[in-house]
């Protein structure tokens, strides 16, 4: 066993993760050479997921306040209102490194605790989405890590019991060595019934509740703070085992617990266990903290003050009690199963003091511990522009239905039945748009009409191409999927997925995509209420394409008006919404059909996004539009056999005469665009509308049939198209 | 129709399956815990869907031991109506109260999706809402819905019109690609020998209203309701 009291050589501050001038800075800061216990505390709160060390000075420049705004940044999940008294509590989180070593469990508590940063605040989770990026399919540990991931985030999420209503899957090579699991969750409450970590009253209980403390997770922040090397697979120790049965119980004794009044403040054990949330509660109430080790629930005998301290062991809260309401919490704990102990007193020392065998294993000054972490302005280089790919410059398929078949059948595109299904989205029967009917899931919150919408979206080939328009581009995807069903989009969260912030031109992918993603915030009333900042996504020198992974949220005054994506009836009129310029350049048919991945991405125009947005918006909710599909990956031609898929109805199509070279009007990915129906006897009227918005909206033919037919291009049949789509990915994860 | 829903740790569709039997009754349940011994005086007990304990020893192992199934058993030696949907299926045959047993899955997966069911035997509480060989809709949700008896339990269940809901297609065809977890005869919800508990995997609770996508599921809650006022008639 380390003694508390060995000496600390560099060699050991290095495997802390702590750089020698950080344990200078240390050094200076308490006056003295630290304990091991010490040591162990500052590596976690210094560490870059706890610290936010690099990224600190660019997510200042993020706009993060609005009318609707209750808390941004700061707390364990954003809080928005959405009228009457009710507010919604989110935040994604990633769970990158632990998913890549241990797919299974490493998902599972990444779902496990982002849901407990929104109950934690007092909210019941009702929706959840998770945003995926694996290496490419042939890769050799690829299909192991898709099916241990997709099991992990649905055996967690279905036991827990929230529904699973949206996601994103992607596949890159550059994910090769480092997938991305980024979870989301999203919970209701009420805007009086919030809960804040922040300590509040001397010599009150600090009170620990849940599932004992074990071994497992220990380092694990500092291991999502460092690269991966050949020798990875040695840090599955450091991977948490999730237990969600456990989390469930904690949710209904914590919802239970709050509704008592005995609870003064709350925290969560999530990265960095007790060392994190005891720091937290006492910092943030200008508080001190001490805690007794003698009284931690463990799991096994034996454990050292450095473990606890630093174990990650899941489905553990610290709670500051009213100790004259001590019976009634204790009531609830035992009702629950529940182990619970106190812990610790706050104290007005502003000291944080732990205690073991009558010992003091540590005293540090509270505040600095948070506020003294050290904060990098890394040098950065700036991304260079690619040159803009003309698209007459780029061959037109021999066949473009067989083009189109090639791009829905292929694995960015196919079908993603195979993992939606093994998720529950119906749990809570207040899915109103389920995964893959509609741009954003929509769920009704309590007995509606009111409702929530919410979609995940990023395209990291535009953001590794050029970051500031990626940043932006994901921003307003976003905002479209959500405007797409009729939702008002009010806040996002941001879970931004990098490599090593050391090397300068990392650095500036990360600066390029913040600054496009303020724009666009900016822009369009979008503010940014909580996130996450994944650095160091990277094996042996092999960094992830930039993934500034959005979450975003959309109010709907009635979830009757909303729409899905799919045709509904024969006869309505087809309109494209938006400006068709054929951009090529990164598209994925450039990728899939032309095996390029070049050029500029296309640019995003914020005043057009607005404009065309509000439209459709506007257009929903008055009940005019029947269908709403937004133009992404793929462009008009993968969008519109989507929608012919949804409800088995085909379309004839027309494109316009001006629709030259016609892959890349119907492939090519301009921004700011949906292809809408409208009822027949309406589109007159509509067309009229949209001019005198200011907004481009093009006829292009009628539903109808069982064929999607672009006249004097191609006739494909639904069939033949779902079958194409249907294909790829159960056939991939069968094959041995 | 006076109804009461068993709450065990871990089970998450008691909320569900409130809001259906008031929808169809009008009359809110009461939510029962599993640590009591005595049930309200109710027409009909519900055993809801969830993970009860984590399902960690087996599925519904540990909640059919819970001190309220005594209190379940009595309700139903009464005659009385039990319900039980997905982990209350497992529940119910884990507690002897159903013969046979709910296996993982064909498909080694979790299974969530739309599924088609056909009515074999409308002549029962749960299913008299509904025409023998009606098709609805139900969603389903679960990781171990693989029903199986052995030949000879088999045989009886099938003989005696036990069989109330079978997986078939949009027609009503039976087919393995319509079967969604292996269950044997494409079984999705089966009677206890008297006719007054069943068990069933789908989620029925899920598809009572328009705005979740039909109305489906909502004449089973009808079914109970029309028995128990017949009972009390």
């Amino acid at each position: 066993m380390l003694n508390n009291t060995m000496p600390i050589t560099p060699a050991l501050v290095a495997e802390h993760g702590l750089k020698p001038d950080e344990y200078a800075r240390i050094l200076a800061l308490i006056g003295r050479e630290p304990t091991l216990t010490e040591l162990g505390i500052f590596s976690a709160m210094w560490n870059e997921h706890c610290s936010y060390k690099s990224s600190r000075k660019w997510l200042r420049t993020l706009p993060t306040t609005g009318p609707r705004v209750v808390h941004g940044p700061g707390e364990n999940a954003g809080v928005v209102d959405i009228d009457d008294g009710d507010v919604v509590v989110f935040k994604m989180e990633s769970h990158n490194h632990p998913s890549y070593i241990e797919p299974y469990q490493g998902a599972a508590t990444g779902v496990g605790g982002i849901l407990r940063d929104v109950f934690t605040m007092g909210a019941r989770p009702i929706a959840a989405m998770n945003a995926l990026r694996f290496g490419a399919p042939d890769h050799a540990r690829t299909r192991h890590i898709v099916s241990g991931v997709v099991a992990g985030v649905g055996g967690y999420g279905n036991s827990f019991g929230v529904p699973t209503v949206g996601g994103e899957v992607n596949f890159h090579a550059s994910y090769n060595g480092n997938c991305l699991v980024n979870a989301f969750a999203a919970g209701i409450a009420r805007a009086d019934g919030i809960f804040l970590s922040e300590a509040k009253g001397v010599g009150l209980p600090v009170v620990y509740l849940g599932s004992k403390t074990g071994r497992d997770g220990i380092h694990g922040a500092s291991m999502a703070s460092a690269e991966f090397d050949e020798n990875s697979g040695e840090k599955r120790p450091t991977v948490q085992v999730g237990d969600p049965f456990s989390e469930k119980v904690l949710l209904e004794a914590c919802l239970e617990l709050m509704q008592t009044g005995a609870v003064v403040a709350i925290q969560d054990m999530g990265a960095a266990g007790l060392t994190c949330s005891a720091v937290e509660m006492g910092a943030k109430g200008n508080l001190g903290l001490e805690l007794n080790l003698d009284a931690v629930p463990c799991r096994e005998p034996g454990m050292t003050a450095y473990e606890m301290m630093l174990s990650e062991s899941q489905e553990r809260m610290l709670m500051v009690l009213d100790p004259a309401k001590h019976a009634a919490a204790e009531a609830v704990f035992v009702k629950w199963g529940l182990d619970f102990a106190v812990v610790g007193h706050t104290t007005d020392t502003l000291r944080f003091v732990v205690k073991h065998h009558g010992e003091v294993m540590a005293d540090l000054p509270i505040k600095d511990l948070g506020d003294q972490a050290p904060i990098y302005d890394r040098p950065y280089v700036e991304t260079p522009k690619k040159p803009v790919i003309n698209a007459r410059d780029v061959p037109a398929p021999e066949d473009i239905g067989e083009a189109l078949l090639t791009l829905i059948g292929s694995p960015d595109l196919a079908s993603r039945r195979w993992v939606v299904e093994q998720y529950d989205h119906y749990i809570g029967g207040n899915t109103i748009h389920h995964p893959g009917g509609s741009d954003a899931g929509v769920v009704r919150v309590h007995d509606g009409p009111k409702g929530l919408a919410f979609t995940s979206d990023v395209t990291p080939r535009y953001c590794l191409a050029d970051p500031f328009e990626g940043g932006k581009q994901a921003i307003a995807e976003s905002w479209r999927n959500l405007s797409a069903v009729g939702a008002l989009p009010i806040a996002v969260t941001d879970n931004l997925n990098f490599g090593n912030p050391e090397r300068p031109e990392i650095m500036g992918q990360f600066v390029g995509c913040l600054k496009g993603i303020g724009d666009a915030c900016r822009a369009l009333d979008y503010p940014i209420v909580s996130g996450n900042v994944s650095l160091y996504n990277e094996t042996q020198g092999q960094a992830i394409m930039p993934t500034p992974t959005i979450g975003g949220v959309g109010l709907i005054d009635d979830v009757a008006k909303t729409v899905g994506l799919g045709f509904r009836t024969a006869g309505d009129a087809i309109v494209l919404i938006g400006d068709a310029e054929g951009w090529l350049g990164q598209s994925i048919y450039l990728r899939e059909i032309a095996g390029r991945e070049e050029g500029a991405p296309p640019p995003v125009d914020l005043s057009l996004e607005k404009r065309n947005g509000d439209f459709v918006r506007t257009n929903i909710r008055q009940g005019h539009i029947t269908a709403a599909h937004d133009l992404s990956d793929g462009g008009l031609g993968v969008a519109l056999a989507e929608m012919a898929m949804a409800n088995g109805l085909g379309a004839a199509i027309t494109l316009p005469a001006s629709a030259t070279p016609a892959h890349a009007y119907l492939f090519g990915e301009d921004q700011a665009r949906y292809v809408v129906t409208v009822p027949a006897d309406q589109l007159d009227g509509f067309l009229a509308n949209a001019k005198s918005a200011g907004v481009t909206a093009t006829a292009i033919g009628t539903v109808g049939g069982s064929a999607l037919t672009v006249s004097g291009i191609c006739t494909i049949s639904v069939a033949t198209l779902r079958e194409r789509h249907e294909a790829w990915f159960p056939a991939y994860m069968s094959a041995a | 129709m006076k109804s009461a829903v068993v709450v065990f740790p871990g089970i998450n569709r008691e909320r569900d399956m409130a809001h259906a039997l008031k929808l169809a009754s009008g009359v809110t349940p009461h939510m029962v815990w599993h640590a009591d011994t005595e049930l309200p005086d109710v027409d009909v007990v519900v055993v809801p869907g969830g993970f009860s304990y984590g399902d960690y020893l087996r599925c519904g192992a540990i909640a059919a031991r819970a001190p309220i199934m005594d209190a379940v058993r009595r309700h139903a030696d009464a005659g009385r109506y039990v319900l039980g949907v997905c982990n209350g299926f497992q529940i119910l045959t884990e507690a002897g109260l159903l013969p046979g047993v709910l296996m993982r899955n064909a498909s080694l997966k979790f299974v969530c999706k739309m599924v088609h069911l056909r009515v074999e035997n409308a002549d029962t509480a749960f299913s008299n809402a509904y025409r023998a060989g009606q098709v609805f809709r139900s969603p389903i949700a679960h990781g171990e819905g693989n029903y199986f008896a052995e030949p000879e339990t088999l045989k009886r269940i099938e003989g005696e019109g036990r069989v109330v809901l079978r997986y078939c297609d949009a027609e009503g065809s039976r087919s393995p690609s319509a079967n969604p977890n292996g269950a044997i005869n494409d079984i999705a919800g089966i009677l206890n020998e008297r006719g007054n508990l069943l068990g069933m995997m789908p989620h029925p609770e899920n598809l009572v209203e328009p705005l979740q996508g039909g109305t489906d599921g909502l004449g089973l809650f009808q079914s109970l309701t029309r028995a128990a006022a017949t009972i009390a008639a």
